[in-house]
């Protein structure tokens, strides 16, 4: 199998001529930023290599971090769906209480290789941004954290978090002021900070070498899934289910599994269902363009303007996704589907009364579809669900919802 | 050796080489003038378009407007999210200039802004309906050379020049391949930022001419200054150096605040400046 992505940053799928039938990725910035990008390549391909630079990594991830993280056998739910067994991959146990630090460890590690002291971040539910004020924190670094006006008023606890913790948050009120928007502001800012700044990407999109960066950062997550798996069941699941806004946490969890025989599950935001239009699903409602430097999956319109997109997850709330995904999709190797936002409600309590845990809503997607294939498959089966982050921030979210349902009942 | 494009690929019967032959002859810079396409509405926008030439604009560039402009300063975005309201498309921008070509058919018209729009159109479809329509050139902020190829060799055979952007950031190594995809002229980027963020620094002038001179030697194409150029000074200051001068975010400010007329009386403004700037 050839290795991707090209050395253009491109995902491609082949057809049986060898001719390439749809390609994904790729570095689509302004020439500003052309030569930084190609700096950050050249340092992330000789820190992957250098073992000091991974030694280190691996110290913080085990120390400071907290990993490895449980594979955590969910043993009520499983009963409660009376199908396949349900295995939690629980990134909510992290240090700062999502996958997102494992990435943003990575990149200000490898920020401070290249004498790059101050970082910017872009974030929607604010995981990220709390992850990268974290990392900056830790090392002694500048941060400062883009994030929509109208995700800063529905995640008020990341956004004192963050300042706390020393960074200076912007409010981006441009454009539809979400996750999308913080993203181009942290672009323009890299453009004007070309000489100093590290722009910590916290998606499997942006430029090359970023979707393969941020990746190989969160495959953590499946190299331990597929150990610990092995371990307590002696067998490679039949299933891996994720939730995919840009994708990082699906990604870092399906990638060690690529070569097997294992299927994979993303679940994109349906919003409000796919047919009123108020979704988040890139690859279930949109169709291939040019966003934030990659070709990729985008909702847009017939004159090519990105579209808003809606979930009642902050960190779902994305008209795009990242283009290994948008190839893997289209190779069939995964299959997208999505959860509406009363699925992830609904999906929210169950796991709570059930397991005692409050999942992210964000990892509350992947749990609702997981309830589904669960009902359907054999007991003789296993599911991992990438359980990616805990639900403390959505909490105002959640009871104005479920105080509303039962309003109505 | 540099590699560099052999002269007969270069287009010298175009608008933009007889305009900048015009200037020459003149012994004085172009003045290159950025208005978005249907900034505030279509109406407008025309008005404004076809009384530029006579205001001293040598060159427009006209703006495509896209939801997500992420190397525009908020002039430029505000623009973009007047015209995306008014029901701007690039279709629609396409008309905008066809109207303008029955009444000039001399100043160049160069569109500029990001790819996406043109993907979503078709990139070879797009290509021809603005050759078709009187387009000289394109600028596409997110193409890099590395990506540009077909693109490139496409609007070549419609005799669409293709302008490279060069930042203050670009390395020598970059400029061959970077200049050979490029036809009309160089829009060299004054400063590492977004558009109208600041203004041209004039205290470091010097080493700015020293690059636009390093730039004429891999290729032999005109350079124009953009990005930062807000007034009669700057402007001055931009045409001492280079073959052209860019102004956007000042005059699309200007409309915004003040309307069509206050516009042209910017760009007469800045037209007298760079006129008298060598003399």
């Amino acid at each position: 199998m050839r290795e991707f992505p090209d050395s253009n940053g491109f995902f491609c799928n082949v057809g049986p001529d060898g001719e390439s039938r749809s390609r994904y990725g790729g570095r689509y910035v302004a020439e500003t930023l052309m030569p930084l990008i190609g700096e950050i390549e050249a340092a992330y391909d000789a820190a992957r290599d250098d073992p000091e630079f991974n030694a280190e990594l691996a110290a913080l991830q085990r120390d400071y971090v907290g990993r490895a993280t449980p594979l955590y056998f969910a043993e009520r739910l499983t009963e409660h769906f009376g199908g396949a067994r349900l295995y939690l991959k629980r990134e909510d146990l992290n240090h700062t209480g999502a996958h997102k630090i494992n990435n943003a460890l990575g990149q200000a590690l490898l920020a401070r290789r290249m004498g790059r002291n101050r970082l910017i971040a872009e974030t929607g539910a604010g995981m990220h941004g709390v992850a990268v004020a974290t990392v900056a924190a830790r090392l002694g670094m500048r941060c400062t954290v883009y994030m929509g006006a109208t995700d800063i008023e529905r995640q008020q606890p990341n956004v004192q978090r963050m300042r706390l913790l020393g960074a200076e948050v912007i409010a981006v009120t441009s454009g539809t002021a979400t996750l999308k928007d913080a993203m181009n502001e942290a672009l323009r800012a890299w453009v004007a900070g070309v000489d100093d700044t590290f722009y910590v990407i916290g998606t499997v999109a942006g430029p090359a070498p970023y979707p393969r960066m941020v990746r190989d950062f969160q495959s953590t997550i499946g190299r331990e899934a597929r150990e610990q798996i092995l371990a307590q069941t002696g067998r490679l699941p039949t299933a891996l289910i994720a939730c995919v806004g840009g994708g990082s946490n699906a990604m870092g969890l399906f990638h060690p599994f690529l070569a097997d025989a294992v299927e994979m599950i993303g679940v994109e935001a349906g919003g409000e269902g796919l047919d009123s239009g108020r979704h988040a699903a890139s690859l279930n409602g949109g169709s291939p363009g040019i966003l934030h430097g990659n070709r990729t999956y985008l909702l847009q319109d017939d004159d090519g303007q990105i579209l808003d997109a809606h979930s009642i997850s902050a960190g779902l709330d994305y008209p795009g996704i990242g283009p290994e995904h948008a190839w893997l999709h289209d190779s069939g190797r995964a299959r997208y589907v999505t959860a509406k936002d009363d699925e992830a409600l609904a999906a929210v309590a169950l796991c709570c009364r059930l397991e005692g845990i409050l999942p992210a809503l964000e990892s509350a997607h992947a749990l609702a579809e997981a309830g589904r294939q669960a009902a359907s498959r054999p007991p003789t089966q296993s599911l991992i669900v990438c359980l990616s982050g805990r639900g403390d921030k959505d909490m105002k979210t959640i009871i104005d919802h479920l105080v509303s349902e039962e309003n109505r009942a | 050796m540099i590699p560099t494009v052999s002269d007969t690929e270069i287009q010298t019967d175009s608008r933009l080489a007889r305009c900048f032959e015009r200037c020459r002859a003149q012994q004085r810079g172009a003045l290159v003038t950025y208005v978005m396409a249907g900034d505030p509405d279509l109406d407008t926008s025309r008005a404004l378009l076809e009384q530029l030439p006579a205001a001293g604009a040598d060159i427009i560039e006209l703006g495509m407007p896209f939801s997500d402009p992420m190397a525009d300063g908020v002039a430029i975005q505000r623009a973009g999210q007047r015209a995306l309201k008014g029901g701007q498309t690039l279709a629609r921008t396409l008309d905008l200039v066809r109207d303008f070509r029955r009444q000039d058919d001399r100043t160049p018209l160069v569109l500029m802004g990001y790819l996406n729009p043109l993907v979503r159109y078709g990139e070879r479809r797009f290509l021809e309906a603005a050759a078709e329509a009187g387009i000289d050139g394109l600028i596409l902020v997110d193409l890099p050379y590395e990506h540009g190829a077909t693109l490139t060799a496409q609007a070549r055979d419609l005799g669409l020049a293709r302008i490279p952007l060069v930042a203050p950031t670009t390395p020598g190594e970059r400029l061959p391949a970077l200049l050979a995809q490029g036809d009309g002229f160089v829009y060299r980027i004054a400063f590492n930022g977004v558009t109208g963020s600041r203004a041209l620094d004039l205290d470091h002038a010097d080493a700015l001419e020293r690059q636009v001179i390093a730039l004429r030697r891999h290729r032999a194409l005109p350079v124009a200054i953009g990005f930062g150029v807000r007034d009669a000074g700057s402007a001055s200051g931009a045409a001492r150096i280079a073959d052209a001068v860019v102004v956007g975010s000042a005059l699309v400010e200007r409309l915004a605040d003040e309307g069509v007329d206050a516009a042209l009386a910017l760009t007469r403004e800045l037209a007298k400046a760079v006129r008298e700037a060598r003399s």
